[in-house]
């Protein structure tokens, strides 16, 4: 998806496009125009509200600018800051690693998990859906609030509960040890039944029956018909998934804003949230640029090796 | 799926099945109810608990061990963190956001979406591409720009930075949902429209937009689930508590001095309400949901 790759051909190719459009039959550049015309406001959307702020942050983030004034040209004394002298970036960078690796495959294994239960046409499949599903659909801050609640070391239910197996709960949010897999924990129990379970099921629901009949007439079991039909018929769907859930996975910044606030202890200082100070807290517009940038470009590579190796397991069908 | 279920019993029937695997079967069917339920108890038990705690009354916060019931119903709870904070204000400017969103996404992403699927224009491949690919950017790269625009414009403090970007095509994902879907639909519907001499908005509304609606109701769900919950928009873009929405509200209550008493009913009571809109509309349009997602196909 390199998006300097593309954009650097699309100036001849809009060339070359404009040259077709005058070869048109009459017909077909009528066509063509409305198409152009009904594609306006995702064309100014892209320009105002994508387009134009990478290019403005790619500037800003070569100058020193706090939203009074006028941005200071510094070249590339942001990025140097950001390298050398910035103590919490980089262990913002590696626990938001550390979160994304046990989230991703977790919340991945855990929502098709869920899908897979919810399509064995079970009594009552549309009530366990809403229960799975509801959870996602609490506002994040919510969550967070609501869980902090649950998760009270002296006053909360959970710990109590441990405390009736003799094992005395951990302090969770207030632990230094402990923040960071608490955020996990929400961050799995609001995601596992949302949006990923519904994309799950509707892959599962689009494999075609026959490749099931196919399978228990030579005699293959549960697990195989999981293993050898439902996997490599849904890899797509996972794919899409792994994407979006690494993308979404490494700009963890909600919980972790309202539940810890990054603490303690840092604990739980993600690099989103890292961007978010230095920009909205300190105003250093600038830097946080700077940081956006290499958060981004990070995100991109990732991005990329995944669609890279998806070729050695996904399978989609119909094709060669 | 009664279809469904029907060629698994013809496949089970027509093959001979021993007393042991279908006690193996049974037992595995019991298996997963039970696993069923668990989860689905482990998933709404924090909600239960916002709920009863929403009911108690200050000094039953410190119970320990907690009870699972409160001592009694105290709806006031509700009324006073409806009357001592903006709530209402919150709760209003919320829902003009959402419903702002909700047709602005819906709307320009049907039209936007309406000219990928159907159109024949050069540059569409490349430019689809290149919405999809948005889709691989962080919010976080545009955030500081799209924040130093809407300041320049003054309209820090007003809803409109959360207002107007969704008139945009309602972002790549919607686009790309509904194009899935529209593509889905024959073709020949829409051509037999134009050659009997209807425009192309007029088809758009006439013809595809009633087969589309699953994907605009999951569409709609998305971005009124989207809206509602936002947090860091508001949290950028609105400071002053007039203007809050629920979410920065609830955060904005999280953070008042409390002369060290707690005041975890009131969180949970708001908590209560500010979920509850998205949970009451996902029981009334979850076939929709489901089945939009279904019919467009996502595989990636």
């Amino acid at each position: 998806m390199g998006g300097e790759a593309t954009s650097a051909r699309a100036f001849p190719r809009a060339l070359t496009a404009a040259g077709k459009l005058f070869r048109m039959t009459p017909s077909a550049a009528r066509e063509a125009i409305w198409g152009y015309v009904f594609l306006i406001p995702w064309l100014l959307g892209l320009l105002i509200f994508m387009v134009g702020p990478i290019v403005a942050s790619f500037y800003l983030s070569f100058t020193e600018y706090s939203i009074l004034g006028t941005p200071k040209w510094i070249g590339i004394n942001n990025f140097v800051t950001a390298f050398t002298k910035d103590d919490l970036m980089w262990p913002s960078v590696g626990r938001t690693f550390v979160y994304a690796f046990a989230i991703v495959p977790l919340g991945l294994f855990g929502s098709l998990l869920l899908a897979v239960m919810l399509n064995q046409q079970l009594l009552g499949t549309s009530l366990y859906r809403t229960l799975f599903f509801m959870a996602n659909l609490i506002p994040i801050v919510a969550s967070a609030i609501l869980w902090t609640w649950m998760l009270h070391p002296k006053l909360g239910p959970v710990n109590w509960l441990i405390g009736q197996f003799g094992i005395e709960g951990p302090g969770w949010m207030a632990s230094p040890t402990w923040a960071l897999p608490t955020v996990i924990l929400i961050g799995l129990w609001s995601s596992l039944g949302g949006n990923r379970m519904i994309i799950f099921l509707a892959g599962l629901q689009g494999v075609p029956k026959e490749l099931y009949e196919a399978a228990e007439i030579d005699g293959a079991r549960q697990w195989d018909k999981f293993r050898n039909v439902t996997l490599p018929m849904i890899s797509p769907t996972m794919l899409f998934n792994l994407i979006l859930g690494v993308i979404g996975a490494l700009q963890v910044f909600n919980i972790a804003y309202v539940a810890t606030a990054g603490g303690p202890s840092y604990a739980t200082w993600f690099f989103a949230l890292h961007i978010y100070r230095q920009a909205f807290e300190y105003f250093r517009m600038g830097y946080g640029s700077a940081l956006a940038w290499l958060f981004t470009l990070i995100l991109l590579g990732l991005t990329y090796i995944q669609m890279r190796t998806a070729g050695r397991w996904v399978y989609y069908a119909g094709e060669q | 799926m009664p279809e469904q279920i029907g060629v698994l019993q013809a496949a089970s029937a027509g093959r001979q099945v021993s007393a042991g695997t279908r006690l193996s079967r049974s037992v595995g069917r019991v298996t997963l109810y039970a696993t069923v339920w668990v989860l689905g108890l482990l998933f709404a038990f924090p909600l239960y608990w916002a709920a009863i705690t929403s009911l108690k009354a200050e000094k039953e916060l410190y119970y320990f061990p907690p009870r699972f019931a409160p001592d009694a119903l105290l709806w006031t709870n509700y009324v006073e963190v409806a009357t001592k904070f903006p709530f209402l204000q919150w709760f209003l400017n919320t829902s003009t956001i959402t419903a702002l969103n909700v047709v602005g996404a819906t709307v320009t992403g049907t039209i936007v979406a309406y000219s990928f699927a159907r159109f024949r224009y050069p540059g569409r491949e490349l430019l689809f591409m290149i919405t999809l690919g948005t889709m691989m950017f962080p919010a976080q790269i545009t955030l500081i720009p799209t924040f130093i625009l809407f300041k320049l414009l003054g309209w820090v403090n007003t809803l409109y930075p959360l207002i107007i970007p969704p008139f945009f095509g309602g972002g790549a994902f919607t686009i790309f949902l509904l194009r899935q879907f529209i593509m889905s639909i024959p073709r020949d519907l829409d051509e037999a429209a134009v050659i009997d001499g209807a425009s192309y908005p007029r088809v758009l509304w006439s013809v595809l937009v009633p087969l589309t609606k699953p994907a605009l109701a999951t569409v709609a769900i998305i971005h009124f689930i989207g809206a509602w919950n936002d947090f860091l928009g508001p949290l950028i873009y609105l400071n002053k508590p007039k203007m809050m929405t629920l979410a920065v509200g609830l955060r904005y209550f999280q953070t008042q001095p409390s002369d060290g008493r707690r005041f975890d009913h009131y969180m949970m009571a708001m908590v209560v309400m500010t979920a509850l809109p998205c949970i009451i509309l996902f029981f009334l349009a979850q076939r929709y949901f489901v089945q939009g997602i279904v019919m467009s196909g996502i595989k990636g």
